[in-house]
């Protein structure tokens, strides 16, 4: 495997940080949203990170995109066009204030990525005037 | 323990693991959010007096319930000291080919 550069380890930690803030978003599109049956309702997307190691340094990807297990929250609502039989509508389960805090927290660490890839290029560049 | 540069000393040795540090502290960063990963450093010093294998784990000022030990305020202090600390060797080294410089030119 070839060694990880100081960037390969920003870039792909930003990219990861990137496909999470998605999933936020579509999370939050999504909030609210009703459907026919169980089945169909949205279920909350979540990314799993795993962890990349190569000589000696590490990185971060995203291993898949996981579904909620959370049962989509039943409401009766007869007049609605999408009711079943029983006059009920799924909601979709999505934790609006858990996605809120989701996303502060993916926007700081995307930030952090960012400040690294800075760091890292001011410091490349300086080695590369050294003696001058 | 490696024999020190006749030109440079120690710092071009530092500077190289001042640089290994920045990324096992980038690794850090990059996981921060990865459930089960531990942070890692450098024991610089140990590495410096010609340890082998000088990458230690972090010890966390709280442990999380996922597993993961990156705390991003102990990165950050680390990787900022890190970073200042690379550039002080690299000014090290740029004095010094300074001083060589005028020396070699005899003061002219």
């Amino acid at each position: 495997m070839t060694p990880l550069s100081l960037f390969d380890i920003a870039a792909r930690g930003m990219s990861a940080q990137l496909v999470r803030l998605n999933t936020v978003a579509s999370n939050l599109a999504n909030a609210g949203s009703v459907a026919g049956s169980a089945d169909a309702a949205y279920r909350p997307l979540k990314p799993v990170f795993a962890t990349t190691y190569a000589g000696g340094l590490a990185t971060v990807d995203v291993e898949r995109i996981a579904s909620g297990t959370a049962p989509p929250e039943r409401r009766h609502d007869p007049a609605h066009p999408l009711a079943d039989a029983n006059g009920d509508v799924w909601v979709a389960p999505v934790d609006v204030n858990q996605e809120i805090v989701e996303m502060t927290e993916t926007a700081r660490q995307y930030a952090n990525n960012v400040e690294v890839m800075a760091t890292a290029k001011t410091l490349i560049l300086d080695t590369l005037r050294m003696g001058k | 323990m490696t024999t020190p540069d006749p030109l440079f000393g120690i710092s071009g040795h530092a500077l190289q693991l001042r640089q290994e540090r920045l990324g096992l502290l980038a690794s850090n960063i990059a996981n921060a959010a990865t459930p089960g990963f531990k942070a890692r450093d450098l024991d610089f010093r140990a590495a410096l007096d010609g340890a082998r294998d000088a990458v230690r784990y972090r010890v966390p000022v709280q442990t999380s319930l996922d597993g993961n030990s990156v705390e991003l305020s102990v990165e950050q202090a680390e990787f900022a000291e890190n970073a200042v600390q690379y550039r002080t060797t690299l000014s090290f080294i740029t004095g010094r080919v300074g001083t060589i410089m005028a020396a070699l030119k005899g003061g002219e």
